[in-house]
């Protein structure tokens, strides 16, 4: 499918107050053909995501690409398809850095991954709470980010499943009255996904069922203190 | 014998014996493997970036624990960060030192954080001669012609 070469179009957003960790991410992210931006910590994270008004003005900030997220109002020049963040960070920590994420209008689609050296059940699970897709224990490995996939193309692949949905239920039904005018975001928050959908099926791992929406529906579970989390991503 | 042959005998031998010893552990394999041609140095240059940060880290340390009322939560800070760079390099001894390092930080232990801090000093400065051996070792088998064995 053409989806796998679009691959290198993915941005990613590593952040990290360590610069050993910083520079091994940014490795292991551009080795599995990932654009990526690091920075040293939330604040600088939320910035770069044009969540925070910048002091003085947007020329602080060069544009990397022309391209703007559709989905934003605000003055972020880059689109980034995925945020990967250490949890302990002085200042903002990486759940702050999470909850901001998740509240904001127009970044909380944006998936986001967290990043301990400590495997702490009830920290994992706040952040997996929080909104958080995957949690990693470090040091994070190559195999660690084969992980990522499905995080970044269930947004990317969302709205082309929407898209031909609705072109074969107008081919079907002769369609009278128009389309639901929702925007593509929303459409995508109604329909929640089911167990075993067709974009599992391209992946080169087998992703097992949601544990992680089971643990959120159940409340805690065994597999809760597992350090890796293998989970469906909820677009909020 | 030739002479890379040789050398790189040596290197694979020397670089075996240092995780057996368990200066070493599988992460530092996982640097290697995302060494390639696009970026052959970047092993050395996280290590050297873990050396830099390290005796930064051990510096302030030191400082720390020679005041009166020593600030716990600070060296806390610190052996978590150094505890993170040497796991993140494979640096298995430092990482275990750390390890111990916390739990004194923990008790507020002042006589257990200075042995801690003493005993990491002597790993990291034990695993920094180990690594700086082993790429020079590598730097003579690429100046004899050869290339760096897979390990």
């Amino acid at each position: 499918m053409g989806m796998a070469a679009a691959e290198s179009q993915f941005h990613v957003l590593a952040v990290d107050d360590s610069v050993i960790d910083r520079k091994l991410i940014e490795r292991l992210l551009k080795t599995s053909s990932y654009q990526v931006t690091t920075v040293d910590s939330g604040s600088k994270a939320l910035q770069f995501l044009g969540l925070y008004e910048e002091e003085g003005d947007q020329q602080t900030n060069p544009p990397q690409t022309p391209c703007v997220s559709p989905t934003n109002n605000h003055h972020q020049e880059v689109e980034v398809n995925l945020v990967i963040t250490d949890y302990c960070m002085p200042g903002m920590t990486g759940y702050d850095l999470l909850k901001k994420i998740k509240e904001s209008s127009s970044l909380r689609n944006i998936p986001v991954v967290i990043m301990s050296s400590e495997n702490v059940p009830s920290r994992i699970s706040r952040c997996l709470e929080e909104g958080a897709e995957e949690f990693f224990l470090k040091p994070v490995r190559l195999s660690d980010l084969n992980r990522l996939k499905p995080h970044i193309m269930k947004t990317k692949i969302k709205g082309q499943q929407n898209l031909e949905k609705l072109e074969e239920e107008s081919e079907e039904t002769q369609f009278q009255s128009p389309p639901p005018t929702l925007p593509l975001q929303e459409q995508q928050q109604l329909q929640q996904p089911p167990q075993s959908q067709p974009q599992q099926q391209q992946q080169e791992q087998q992703t097992p069922s949601n544990n992680k929406r089971k643990a959120m529906e159940e409340g805690l579970s065994p597999d809760r203190t597992r350090p890796r989390y293998n989970g469906i991503a909820t677009l909020v | 014998m030739d002479t890379v042959t040789q050398l790189q005998r040596q290197l694979v031998d020397y670089t075996n014996s240092l995780f057996l010893e368990g200066f070493l552990n599988e992460q530092f394999n996982q640097l290697q493997q995302l060494q390639d041609e696009s970026n052959p140095d970047f092993v050395v240059e996280v290590v050297s970036l873990f050396f830099q940060d390290s005796e930064r880290l051990l510096n302030e340390l030191a400082k720390i624990l020679e005041q009166k009322n020593i600030d716990f939560k600070k060296v806390d800070a610190h052996v978590h960060q150094l505890k993170g760079s040497s796991s993140s390099i494979g640096a298995q001894r430092v990482q275990r030192v750390c390890i111990a390092f916390r739990n004194s930080c923990e008790e507020k232990n002042i006589e257990g954080c200075q042995k801690c801090l003493q005993h990491v000093k002597y790993e990291y400065t034990h695993v920094k001669n180990k690594l700086e051996t082993l790429f020079k070792l590598e730097q003579q088998v690429l100046a004899a012609g050869g290339t760096i064995p897979m390990y």
